[in-house]
């Protein structure tokens, strides 16, 4: 795995008015890695995740993804958001292809590419229905299609799978680590959920609140390379677990 | 279903129409003929021909003052939801325009217009505009913005935000501010007649009235009605395709 950075993040500073977000924050993202951010509610995450995408302007300090500093959203990054945000007035294959025809994608091309991805996330014969007439489970997998088949090399999701039941959402975190396997993108995934955090990250960065920092960087190893199945029974996956949670609950109320 | 809802509107039909032919056959008034009157009057109105004249009148100012209402009401309204200084700027004069009461203000509207067509359409406007342009401006505000940053994210231009995103999430409300808007714009017509010069079919109104041809004034009272209930049938049915699979609501409230 190469070592270079498909995004870094140099000591950016977040104030809203006088509340102070993000205090000096820098962080490294791998190339074709998954880098979680987790932390408390309120810890900035999802502020972070917004300025990396260009949604938000940093006070100060600078992201640079691929060698270019980010000032908008550009197509280098996909986004993935925790309420799907899909439209509701439009059909599957519409919401997966309108990043494309937000780009000025022919209308044959995009719904064809969308078609590919439909497929890829498991909603073939779902193209022409509603989002109104999926599960919640069924609509972040359009999120995802949507996401994908833009085919940016940095993916940005923001919780995608807190609004999802509990079954569904491992079944998405073992879907993830297989897209993270088989395609050549750099993942960074904002989550609350320590186990999910250990469970598809291949770099976890544990962010401590007011204002937000990093404070810790946690690389697992052993289990990285294991079946999907055993992960949850490796020691070092419970010992991570157990550490963040250590270092956590003093910032839970 | 279909049949019985067919079923209760005929009925509820009958039982006005028949409550009216007793009213009138009860002898109440000798200003209240009964309904089977009015409509040998109406029948005769329409024969002769009378009927048509009158609505070439009427419904030129009721056309173009729709018309300006519509296109100049949504411009306005999109714009005030987009830009709060113009919100500022622009909301108070159609607040107070609502609430103003027009028929005093007709007098003025004369004095400075005349009276001839554009005062007519003056007094259409005043009645259609405000309740297009609050409700158009209200949906844009109040547009989810999961889905306008969504847009964002994917690169859409300003244009494609309020093409795409804006305009089609609020375009109910926009069409239900129309409709009434347009209810309006009937009743400010006829008002225009009846104040302002009698012609069409104020006039007929005002004429049969002071010749005590009180079927004929019901009839004319009752052909204004009639055809403000198919303009807003034809305008919902225009809706109905237009924002086809628009009435979804919102995925993930």
């Amino acid at each position: 795995m190469s070592k270079d950075n498909a995004v870094t993040v140099k000591n950016v500073f977040k104030n809203y008015g006088e509340t102070e977000a993000l205090r000096d924050l820098s962080l490294d993202f791998p190339r074709g890695e998954l880098t979680s951010l987790l932390g408390p509610s309120g810890c900035g995450k999802t502020t972070l995740l917004k300025i990396i995408a260009g949604l938000l302007p940093a006070t100060s300090g600078e992201v640079i993804v691929n060698g270019q500093i980010v000032k908008e959203p550009g197509p280098d990054r996909a986004f993935v958001f925790q309420d799907f945000a899909l439209l509701p007035w439009a059909s599957v294959i519409r919401n997966v292809a309108f990043g494309l025809e937000l780009r000025g994608v022919a209308k044959s091309e995009r719904e064809s590419i969308a078609a590919k991805y439909i497929g890829d996330v498991g909603l073939k014969g779902f193209e022409n229905s509603f989002p109104h007439e999926l599960s919640g489970g069924m609509r972040q997998r359009v999120g995802l299609a949507r996401a994908l088949s833009v085919d940016a090399q940095v993916l940005l999701m923001d919780e995608p799978f807190s609004a999802v039941d509990e079954q569904t959402r491992r079944k998405f975190q073992e879907d993830l680590l297989n897209l993270v396997k088989n395609e050549n993108k750099t993942f960074i995934f904002v989550t609350h959920s320590i186990e999910e955090a250990v469970y598809v990250s291949d770099q976890i960065a544990l962010l401590l609140p007011r204002p937000s920092r990093v404070s810790e960087i946690i690389r697992p190893t052993s289990f990285k390379n294991k079946d999907v199945d055993s992960i949850r029974r490796d020691s070092e996956y419970l010992d991570i677990v157990d550490r963040i949670w250590k270092s956590l609950r003093t910032y839970v109320e | 279903m279909k049949h019985r809802s067919l079923f209760l509107k005929i009925m509820s039909a009958l039982i006005i129409f028949g409550a009216w032919e007793i009213g009138g056959r009860s002898g109440i008034s000798f200003a209240f003929p009964p309904f089977s009157e009015s409509m040998t009057a109406f029948w005769t109105l329409t024969i002769d021909g009378t009927m048509f004249k009158a609505y070439a009148e009427t419904l030129k100012p009721l056309v173009v003052g729709i018309v300006i209402s519509g296109i100049l009401g949504i411009s306005l309204g999109i714009w005030i939801g987009l830009s709060d200084k113009f919100d500022w700027l622009v909301s108070p004069i159609f607040i107070v325009m609502q609430a103003a009461p027009l028929a005093a203000l007709i007098p003025l509207l004369i004095m400075a217009y005349g009276i001839g067509l554009t005062s007519k359409v003056f007094v259409v406007c005043i009645m259609a505009m405000p309740v297009i342009v609050l409700n158009t401006s209200a949906a844009v505000k109040n547009t989810p913005t999961n889905i306008k940053e969504m847009a964002k994210a994917f690169q859409g231009k300003d244009l494609d935000v309020i093409l795409k995103i804006i305009l089609p999430a609020s375009s109910p409300i926009i069409f239900a501010g129309l409709r009434l808007g347009v209810s309006a714009g009937f009743i400010g017509a006829i008002l225009a007649e009846l104040k302002i010069t009698p012609t069409g079919v104020g006039d007929i109104i005002s004429y049969s009235r002071s010749i005590a041809d009180y079927p004929s004034m019901y009839a004319a009272i009752f052909s204004i009605i009639l055809l403000a209930v198919l303009f807003l049938n034809i305008l919902e049915k225009m809706e109905n395709f237009l924002i086809k699979g628009n009435n979804q609501g919102y995925v993930s409230e």
